[in-house]
């Protein structure tokens, strides 16, 4: 598997994202490091990390300015051709603004910023991502987060429900979310975008490895694949 | 020529900011105001002078970046 991770200016988790998929990868290859001002890709990239932080500064809206970036006109098309994207906190945010997934993430209901780790079920796994899971494992991944109530109409949480891309629900909502939704799949169930921070956890020395499966189930889908 | 762009949250979209605002006033003795909502001006000054031009303009800015229409409203002023 060939992952490429896009930098924007006030990315902050890029390296860490870099990291959790070389660490998945059988070959240890390191993932492709992007500039957001960089217009196409690399070929034969498998799968593209968009990396949490506060692109921009979170000017105007969370992602807002990153989603209109030079580089994600290619990342869309990747995505509508079928390739894998994945969208951690201020990625999932990213992701949204291009419409590549639906709805938006508001500032948490709290109005205070949440670093810590919760409890997530996991809903579905039926997507790559998630194959390594059993459906209601609970899974502990930090968030660290001003924005990321999840808020969508009633016509798109239906239609999430009902199409099971649904990924992560929060056992004890923190945010304020929607449905208590965390972690939302695309129709073709190839992009993911999720609040909390897989990347975060996958080293016993950072405090545990709930999130290595979540790579790992990527790079496994590749073998089989 | 001027273009003052209004964004605001839908009307069934919860606003903490504007919640946290309305109790603040509470607090320090403002009565009877019964909602509040927050939202955000951005102000453009425009080579174009054509107002229907102009305004055509700002709303494809609008639909494109300034607003994300998901959950906000727009409105615009030309002058």
């Amino acid at each position: 598997m060939r992952a490429a991770v896009i930098q924007f200016p006030g990315s902050n988790c890029d390296r860490d994202l870099a990291v959790a998929f070389q660490k998945a990868c059988e070959s240890n290859k390191p993932a492709e490091m992007i500039w957001h001002k960089e217009s196409g890709l690399p070929t034969g990239i498998d799968v593209i990390g968009i990396p949490g932080g506060f692109s921009f500064g979170d000017y105007l809206r969370c992602g807002a300015i990153a989603a209109r970036s030079p580089i994600m006109q290619a990342v869309v098309d990747f995505a509508n051709k079928g390739g894998y994207v994945l969208g951690i906190c201020n990625g999932f945010q990213v992701l949204t603004e291009t419409g590549l997934l639906p709805g938006a993430l508001m500032r948490n209901a709290g109005l205070k910023f949440i670093c810590k780790d919760v409890d997530l079920k996991v809903e579905t796994t039926n997507s790559a991502y998630l194959s390594q899971y059993q459906k209601g494992d609970i899974v502990t991944y930090p968030v660290a987060h001003h924005e990321g109530n999840y808020n969508a109409d009633a016509d798109t949480l239906k239609a999430l429900k009902a199409e099971d891309r649904v990924a992560l629900r929060y056992v004890d909502t923190p945010n304020g979310a929607m449905d208590d939704i965390a972690g939302i799949l695309s129709e073709n169930r190839r992009v993911l975008g999720m609040m909390p921070h897989p990347e975060r956890l996958n080293d016993t020395q950072l405090g545990g490895t709930d999130g290595h499966k979540l790579f790992q189930g990527l790079v496994e889908g590749f073998v089989t694949a | 020529m001027i273009a003052r762009v209004f964004v605001t949250l839908k009307s069934g979209v919860l606003d903490p900011q504007g919640e946290a605002v309305k109790h603040s006033l509470g607090a320090l003795g403002f009565e009877g105001v019964d909602k509040v909502r927050q939202g955000k001006l951005i102000e453009l000054q425009l080579e174009e002078t054509d107002t229907n031009k102009a305004e055509a303009q700002v709303k494809d800015m609008c639909e494109k970046l300034l607003a994300n229409t998901v959950i906000e409203n727009y409105t615009i002023e030309l002058s």
